[in-house]
């Protein structure tokens, strides 16, 4: 039996081998342990981690620029940036219809929103632009319609484009259900009672485009039959666009004679180039363009730039201006802060519990319980409560003048900057240095220190040499508590740090809810995890995890 | 110890008392004096002050009244770590974040000494115990046993002449036990040091001690060698709390040449050796040693009165029988037998009649 190890694997008594009979036999148990946890492991995965990946990978999506403008981005990609020069006409021209279908979507907004994180102006330049976007088709409709009154009507411009019985473009179609389907984050699905003709495709395409673009979005979204809708202002222009260099020759049916009126009649019209300089003047400068294609990119390291101070330029990564560099300096001070909040803790926390640890059963759990004090108050009303004591014309103060200390007119200033933010938060993250440590002294039996003492050591060196050393567990367990509290900390100094001692949270949450910079705040939020991280990896490489007991 | 001068008092307590709460005294009136190089027990129930004594020479308590002297110093307000005295806990109390040798080095680097002169007392140290290939281990990857040899060498490092001991062996296995008790009382003899151990362990005490002090509610009720101590106890809590011991409760009828005639509750007549009894009348409490009953009339004075017994239950144990008795109204009479060839065994129910000589039992306090 037991010569078998020798000759190959050891068998079970049933002949098959030892390791997969053990397997199968913790198999079950492994199963009812999981079970066990399940509850709670959805729940947290619901509740707690999806939702965080989520938020933290907007940290790099990007996908709004390429969903809003696709022809844009397109077109831009072969521009070089960094001459300075003005893009092409083919990126103005795919920049209106882009642009346009966006407007009338109320997309276009929002874009400027996130292109003006990284371009000041971008934002005004985009809602401007917005609304007038439609002048150039207006300016083209009236001698469309003068020429001939049927361009009046949707029927017209329906029957032109709809590919009837003829061969349909069903690949354009689709790419313009995607289109709009990323535009308006919903589906596009559903009959538009329109598919685009292939020849009309291939002859007129940027009006085919356009009209196919429209008549998705006016069935799926808008809800109404393209058939006996009249279409965008856009699509005049598209048209009278496309006829500049149109050949009508090989198409037929009657829509042939409409078309070969409108080339004829040779409407004029502007460059978009043009256009769009006489919108707004910036269009004709290089920078609204070198952000836009920037920043095309699905996903962006844009906002970790941002959240260190720095940017995306043309040219590559920049630090940002001076006066804009704000965030490095609160997460060097969130750290510098922290690590204060967590030395006094442990200078005021230690002898506290040494002393809950020595104390005799009853007076040690009174002791406890105005340790724990605090945690039945609320953590709004402790902390207001700091800012009674500390303000100028606060507790404190009065009494430092009363007893003449401090003079009326020189009243300390110890709230509103990081020493009251420091002083608060000590209080309030004290309990959780303090049970660590108790729990680890009470541990450690009196008899060391007495054994110190009888083998010759004075009262400090018993405690230095022996009682302090076993005691360092308790004191990592607290400062990881406290410290990680602690860095991302957002009420007490939201409430008594003023501007001078606030946290890199306070800055997150007011992009989280007033610039509504959802990316930015994302990215500060991923750093502040990854620091923390690596600050735990540090810490176990130095003190070592196994040696933090919570008990 | 054949020495005048060795042979006055190292370690004395006088008059000493302590209290913890001011209303119960946990010593009361603790007189003690031990000479240089003797080791003596302080043997007792839990609770009976055994434990605070040996607190108060270490200076871990301090005495309410009276005076502790040391060498002929009174060390009431010397600190523990001034005193010098070396000390062994029930739990060891290594340090548990150090070596061994470094443990060793504790009590020498504290005295500032160098670091050749450590190293070779940490050595000699451990080679007293045998130890000597586990200095660079952990308190933790010790067994019990060796843990207790460490905080022996630990004590006695740094070459005390006092060296105390707090039930050093309490946790340890009854094997491991008896080899260290010897082990210890040969070190303490050949080092010459005066040790004072606690224990409540009666075996240890006797076993080990020049001298073993018996405590019970705060006082020392004997003080005595073991032999002593086992064969002449001075009351009736010594005499049941060292050994194995019967008790009958009777009046004393006559006290006639040292030997005591007492009338039992049952009617009974015996003889007894007065101890803590002075005149006829007294309520005494008689104790006997149940290896000191004898079976045998052949063996006993003609005129020693016996009584009659009823065989209640025989254990056979070996070197020994065990035979439970019902004598006097009494059901847990025990007797020790020899294994001998010749020793009858006995069987439950059978009527034999017991007697002893007079001296072998004792009428003490009732």
């Amino acid at each position: 039996m037991a010569d078998t190890a020798a000759n190959g694997p050891v068998l079970a008594a049933d002949g098959s081998p030892l390791k997969r009979s053990l397997g199968r036999a913790l198999r079950r148990q492994k199963l009812r342990a999981l079970a066990l946890v399940a509850p709670l492991l959805i729940f947290v995965l619901i509740t707690f981690i999806f939702p965080i990946a989520s938020m933290l990978f907007r940290s790099v999506q990007n996908d709004i620029v390429s969903n809003t403008l696709p022809y844009t981005v397109q077109a831009l990609a072969n521009w070089d940036a960094s001459t300075g020069d003005l893009p092409p006409e083919q990126v103005f021209e795919a920049m209106y219809f882009d642009m346009f279908l966006a407007a009338e979507a109320k997309r276009h907004t929002r874009l400027g929103t996130r292109l003006n994180y990284e371009q000041t102006g971008v934002s005004s330049l985009f809602r401007q632009s917005g609304r007038k976007l439609d002048d150039l088709g207006k300016d083209i409709e009236k001698p469309m319609n003068r020429l001939n009154a049927a361009w009046k009507d949707g029927e017209t411009w329906y029957s032109i484009f709809d590919a009837g019985t003829d061969s349909a473009d069903t690949q354009l179609l689709q790419v313009q259900r995607n289109r709009v389907a990323a535009l308006t984050d919903g589906p596009a699905s559903g009959d538009v009672n329109f598919a685009p003709s292939a020849a009309m495709a291939q002859a007129l395409p940027t009006a085919t485009r356009a009209y196919t673009a429209w008549a998705v979005y006016t069935a799926t979204q808008d809800g109404k039959d393209p058939a006996t809708t009249d279409p965008w202002e856009a699509l005049p222009v598209a048209l009278v666009h496309d006829l500049k260099t149109a050949d009508l020759s090989g198409l037929n049916g009657p829509a042939v004679d409409l078309l070969t009126e409108l080339q004829a009649a040779n409407i004029e019209m502007p460059t978009f180039a043009g256009f769009f300089a006489d919108m707004d003047e910036d269009w004709a400068t290089a920078t609204p363009w070198q952000t836009i294609q920037t920043h095309s990119g699905i996903y962006t390291s844009g906002y970790f730039l941002n959240a260190v101070d720095a940017q995306k330029t043309p040219e590559g990564i920049a630090w940002q201006p001076e006066d804009k560099q704000i965030l490095l300096t609160l997460f060097v001070r969130t750290l510098i802060m922290s690590l204060a909040i967590t030395g006094s803790c442990i200078l005021l926390g230690y002898p506290i519990a040494w002393l809950l640890a020595n104390l005799p059963m009853r007076q040690a759990n009174v002791l406890l319980i105005l340790v724990l004090l605090p945690f039945w108050t609320s953590l709004l009303v402790r902390t207001s409560a700091w800012k009674v004591m500390l303000q100028q014309q606060g507790v404190i103060n009065d009494v430092l003048v009363w007893i003449g200390l401090v003079d009326d007119a020189e009243r300390l200033i110890m709230i509103n900057n990081q020493f009251g933010t420091i002083v608060a938060m000590t209080h309030i993250l004290l309990p959780f240095m303090i049970l660590p440590m108790y729990s680890v002294m009470q541990t450690i039996p009196p008899s060391y220190l007495r054994a110190a003492k009888s083998l010759g050591a004075t009262n400090w060196t018993a405690f230095w040499r022996v009682y302090f050393p076993q005691s360092v567990p308790g004191i990592g367990a607290g400062s990881i508590l406290v410290f990680i509290l602690a860095i991302g900390y957002y009420i007490t100094p939201e409430i008594v740090g003023g501007t001078k001692g606030v946290f890199i949270s306070n800055r997150i949450a007011y992009h989280i809810s007033s610039s509504l910079n959802w990316g930015l705040a994302a990215a500060l939020g991923s750093i502040l995890l990854a620091a923390v991280l690596i600050l735990y990896w540090a810490y176990d490489r130095i003190v070592g995890i196994d040696n933090v007991k919570l008990g | 110890m054949a020495d005048s001068a060795t042979k006055q008092a190292f370690v004395e307590f006088e008059r000493v008392q302590k209290s913890y709460d001011g209303e119960t005294l946990v010593v009361k009136d603790l007189n003690l004096s031990l000479p240089q190089g003797e080791f003596l027990t302080m043997l007792g129930p839990s609770g009976s002050g055994k434990t605070t004594c040996l607190m108060m020479l270490a200076g871990f308590e301090t005495a309410t009244h009276g005076d502790i002297r040391l060498d002929g110093v009174s060390i009431n307000n010397i600190p523990p770590h001034k005193r010098g005295i070396g000390m062994v806990f029930q739990n060891y109390a290594l340090f548990p974040h150090m070596t061994v040798a470094e443990n060793l080095s504790f009590p020498l680097e504290v005295r500032k000494m160098g670091k050749s002169e450590r190293e070779e007392k940490i050595m000699r140290a451990l080679g007293m115990v045998q130890m000597q290939d586990f200095a660079g281990r952990r308190p933790t990857q010790l067994s019990g046993g060796q843990q207790q040899r460490i905080a022996l060498a630990r004590a006695l490092v740094f070459e005390p002449e006092l060296v105390l001991m707090d039930e050093p062996l309490g946790a340890l296995d009854k094997q491991l036990r008896e080899t260290l008790q010897f082990e210890i009382t040969r070190l303490a003899h050949d080092l010459g040091i005066t040790t004072v151990y606690v224990t409540h362990d009666q075996t240890e005490a006797l076993t080990m001690s020049d001298r073993v002090a018996v405590f019970d509610d705060g006082r020392i009720q004997q003080l005595a060698p073991p032999d002593k101590l086992y064969e002449e106890p001075q009351n009736s809590f010594v005499a049941q709390f060292i050994g194995e011991n019967n008790t009958l409760d009777g009046v004393v009828k006559e006290i006639n040449n040292g030997v005591a005639l007492v009338q039992l509750d049952g009617g009974d007549i015996i003889d007894a050796k007065p101890i803590n009894v002075s005149k006829p009348g007294e309520r005494t409490r008689v104790s006997i040693r149940p290896e000191r009953v004898e079976m045998n009339k052949d063996r006993l004075n003609p005129d020693a009165h016996t009584l009659k017994a009823e065989v209640l239950e025989f254990v056979y144990m070996g070197d020994i029988f065990r035979t439970r008795l019902r004598v006097a109204g009494v059901d847990d009479f025990i007797i020790k037998t020899r294994n001998a060839p010749d020793q009858a065994r006995l069987k439950p129910g059978e009527q034999i009649e017991i007697g002893w000589m007079a001296e072998d039992c004792r009428a003490l306090d009732a």
